[in-house]
């Protein structure tokens, strides 16, 4: 190490001719590490996919061609939603009368629907007789880890039936469905519309001058 | 007067515990992102309140783009060799007369929305090429000729004996005819549950279900 020249020596000098060799620091200038690590950082943060998809379950019941197989409900506590053109929900409650006696086709938005959804529900449960086979669906209520199962019963009449026409969107059927989930639906079907509705929401929708 | 004199402080500061909490983040982000998976159509999915998890193995998803185009994945990390068993099972039954090579490269395959009639020429391109061009779309809105049928039925026999769950996953401005074909294909099958795919929306405060689950964490 002697042969090595340094030069300007500050003469601590312990023997004749002995340079000791200038300490270097062994510590290291950190900030570019800092710097990258911090740009992964962002890159990494703004890549994740943080919104995680969901998914939420429908169940189809399997096609019935025998009309013994059908479910029956009672007209009273029916509520069926259509979907229309230009996010247009159109609904009645019971059975569909568009004649001298009365007109219940009505017209609402998404934002409406729900409304009207709990109505029906409260009046529903309003009209509610409790009999023999409440308890059993308590029961099972109860053991589903229903934290409402005393109310299991009272809505059992209420029935939703949903059905989209051809210009409803996928998300307009989502959002109803949502719907469902939002005011607790228990019941709901999602039907074929049948084509004296499908007549009707076209009319109602010519008369609308926002929709073309 | 003797001067105190005040010691010079260095103005460096240690970076190092620095940098080990910006690497110890890096390597969470890295361990915990996931990339998105390659999308050739981009597809927007309507909000849900629900926040169930998508299941990532042993799945179909069926694509609907907003021109209501219907696509067909097969979703099977896992178990690569499902991919082949679907393929195999189409090609036969069909009567597709895919070559070997031409299977092989149907698990690379991201989402296969092409006829019948045009699968082979489909198959026959590399990944990129098959990225770059418009896909037809697989015909479902015709009951007679909903080729959707056939594709949910080799997937189905492919799976045979596991879980298999269907993915739906509709653009928003979707119309409602091709989901309603969609289903009607799957039913077919005799296939009733299905996962439709949402991205998470806020539960409306005070609704019902908002109080449920207010209750339910009591």
């Amino acid at each position: 190490m002697a042969s090595i020249d340094s030069g300007g020596d500050g003469g601590h000098k312990k023997g004749p001719g002995v340079k000791k060799a200038k300490k270097l620091s062994t510590r290291v200038d950190m900030t570019p590490m800092v710097d990258l690590g911090f740009l992964l950082i962002t890159f990494f943060v703004f890549t994740a996919t943080m919104t995680t998809p969901t998914t939420m379950d429908l169940n189809m019941p399997k096609d019935i061609t025998d009309p013994k197989d059908q479910t029956e409900v009672k007209e009273s506590g029916v509520l069926t939603i259509m979907l229309g053109k230009g996010n247009q929900v159109y609904y009645y409650e019971g059975k569909l009368t568009v004649d001298a006696t009365g007109n219940n086709f009505k017209q609402t938005t998404y934002k409406g629907i729900r409304q009207i959804i709990i109505d029906k529900k409260k009046d529903v449960i309003s009209r509610h007789v409790h009999d023999d086979t409440c308890p059993k669906k308590q029961e099972a209520a109860k053991k589903k880890g229903d934290p409402d199962w005393e109310n299991a019963c009272k809505d059992r009449d209420f029935v939703v039936v949903i059905k989209p026409d051809q210009d409803a969107t996928y998300s307009n059927t989502v959002d109803i469905l949502d719907e469902m989930t939002i005011n607790q639906v228990k019941t709901y079907a999602m039907v074929k519309i049948l084509p004296q509705e499908y007549e009707l929401i076209q009319a109602t929708e010519k008369t609308n001058p926002n929709l073309k | 007067m003797p001067s105190v004199k005040i010691p010079k402080k260095s103005t460096d500061t240690d970076m190092t515990p620095f940098v080990d909490i910006a690497f110890l983040i890096l390597s969470f982000f890295i361990m915990a992102t996931k990339f998105k998976p390659p999308e050739i159509v981009p597809i927007t999915t309507p909000g849900s309140v629900i926040s169930q998890k998508l299941p990532e193995n042993n799945a179909v998803m069926i694509t609907v783009d907003s021109s209501n185009r219907v696509y067909f994945t097969v979703l099977s990390e896992k178990d690569k060799s499902k991919y082949n068993a679907v393929i195999q099972s189409l090609n036969s039954s069909r009567n597709l007369g895919l070559t070997p090579a031409e299977m092989a490269n149907f698990s690379q395959t991201y989402m296969v929305g092409v006829p019948f009639g045009s699968l082979k020429q489909f198959l026959a391109m590399d990944t990129k090429t098959q990225e770059g061009i418009k896909q037809p779309g697989i015909p479902v809105m015709d009951s007679a000729t909903n080729e959707l049928v056939w594709w949910i039925g080799a997937a189905k026999q492919a799976f045979a004996g596991e879980t298999l769950n269907y993915l739906i996953k509709g653009d928003g401005h979707s119309k409602y005819p091709a989901f309603e074909a969609i289903v009607s294909a799957l039913k077919r099958n005799d296939e009733f549950k299905y996962n439709l795919v949402t991205s998470l929306d806020d539960v409306p405060s005070n609704s019902e279900f908002d109080k449920y689950n207010k209750r339910l964490k009591k």
